[in-house]
């Protein structure tokens, strides 16, 4: 596990100030909101996306999945940390330190 | 009457127009020459019924405009309501009207965003825009007090012919703010910008080095503010696709409660609006005559009805279409395609500095 890793590993994520998870019957699944944009997310997006509440670190996180969907722990974990990389790029997601 | 079946996708933005009253007066305000009195605006339940038959729609984000929506005393009910239903809250306000108690109760109703408008980056030439003396610092004073408050803040500033030099100077005020947002809208032509359209229209020179310096900008300050533009359609060579294409992503409900596909639609004559006090919004949505009157492409012209972007575009803006050619089913002659585009370029040629007729 590289450095960078393991801080991410420990670091906190929660949705940015002003991003919201919700569901809607009528768009047909979970979608996260910001002001002027919407993102679809999928099953399991969306299980990532409602942990991410400041609370639960990424490796907390990643074992509750793991446990979850019975899958291998780096697998979910590679997924998980490709989506929160590109929603934090996109300032939807932030990553508290340790 | 045409039903446009099951498949229809469901909107996913409302602009409700709490009211067209407004302590400012911009020469560039979109709202219709003839704004609609208090004595005729929806009352707190009819828009608490909205806003519940919005998100049951597939309605995701509500942006509360006007005019200037805090000159409703039940606009924290209003938020209440469509917070409580579910849906993302965008305030857009002049930040007249906004004091720190009422952004405390706002922020208790469950306000998820604010959007406030600046003129200029120059305080003499922004109150002068606003025709509002003072404006420039009330809008200074109430940023702080949103920031202070963790909303999260846009600025919006709609760019003319009196600005359009300053753009780096206004993203720069925005930052000052504390916003994490920028919009920077070269200005539309509906409403009382059509009339003021010989005061505001920027050369085509100053426009290119806007949009250049919007992309310098972009580049300058990624990962400090994020940068979204208008582009300045009088100067384009394709139209936008107006709306996402009429009756596709949104709609608009005016101070008096007329659903509308757009903002400007009631510059189409001979579309008939219906009510949110006569009509549920998905009935609205489904069977309104104005909402069906152009989708799809059964109503198109020449040359979009054989254009490979009209999927893409819709034959850009229907007010557009008609307000320069007088056919709301011609294509929108910002187009190079449209028979009508010498007019446009005919009009973007700049005129002369006139004084602007402040809106009422
Ligand atoms: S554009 Fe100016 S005048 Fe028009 S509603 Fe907004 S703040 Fe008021
Ligand atoms: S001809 Fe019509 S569809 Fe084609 S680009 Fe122009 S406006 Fe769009």
């Amino acid at each position: 596990m590289s450095v960078d890793t393991i801080i991410f590993a420990e670091g906190k994520p929660r949705l940015a100030r002003g991003v919201r998870l919700r569901h809607s019957e009528a768009q047909g699944g979970w979608v996260l909101l910001a002001p002027e944009r919407i993102f679809e997310c999928d099953a399991v997006a969306a299980e990532v996306l409602k942990r991410c509440t400041g609370e639960a670190s990424f490796g907390q996180i990643v074992d509750d999945l793991a446990t979850i969907y019975d899958a291998p722990r780096e697998q979910i974990a590679g997924d998980v940390e490709a989506l929160l990389a590109s929603l934090a790029e996109k300032r939807l997601v932030e990553v508290s330190d340790a | 009457m045409l039903d446009p079946g099951p498949l229809l996708p469901p909107p996913s933005g409302l602009l409700a127009e709490l009211t067209h009253r407004c302590p400012l007066g911009c020469p560039y305000c979109s709202n219709p020459l003839a704004l609609e009195p208090k004595s005729v605006e929806l009352d707190t339940l009819a828009w608490v019924r909205v806003m519940h038959e919005a998100s049951a729609l597939g309605v995701l984000h509500v942006h509360l405009s006007g005019g200037e929506p805090a000159a409703r005393r039940d606009l924290e009910e209003i938020v209440r309501a469509a917070s409580g239903a579910g849906l993302y809250t965008n305030l857009i306000t002049s930040g007249i009207g906004l004091t720190p108690v009422r952004l405390d109760a706002l922020k208790e109703a469950g306000l998820d965003h604010i959007q406030i408008s600046v003129q200029d980056a120059e305080q003499g030439s922004a109150d002068r825009i606003a025709g509002y003396a003072g404006a420039f610092r009330r809008k200074q004073k109430l940023a702080a007090d949103v920031v202070a408050r963790c909303f999260p803040l846009t600025v919006n500033a709609v760019i003319h012919r009196a600005n359009i030099g300053r753009v780096a100077d206004i993203v720069e005020l925005a930052l000052e703010m504390g916003a994490g947002r920028i919009e920077i809208a070269h200005a539309q032509y509906y409403g009382w910008a059509l009339k003021n359209r010989a005061a505001l229209m920027p050369s085509r020179a100053q426009v290119e080095v806007a949009v250049a310096e919007v992309e310098r900008l972009r580049a300058v300050h990624r990962g400090r503010i994020v940068i979204d533009s208008v582009a300045p359609d009088y100067h384009a060579r394709y139209p936008k696709p107006c709306m996402g294409g009429w009756g596709r992503r949104s709609l608009n409900v005016t101070p008096a409660g007329r659903a509308l596909p757009c903002h400007a639609a009631e510059s189409i004559p001979g579309l008939d609006f219906w009510s949110v006090a006569e009509h549920s919004l998905e009935d609205i949505w489904r069977h309104s005559p104005a909402f069906n009157a152009f989708r799809g492409e059964a109503w198109m012209r020449e040359p979009c009805r054989s254009c490979e972007r009209r999927g893409q575009d819709f034959g850009g803006c229907r007010c557009q279409a008609f307000l320069l050619t007088g056919d709301a089913r011609a294509a929108d002659p910002v187009c190079h395609l449209s028979p009508n585009h010498e007019r446009v370029a005919a009009l973007a040629a700049v005129g002369e500095d006139e004084p602007y007729l402040h809106r009422a």
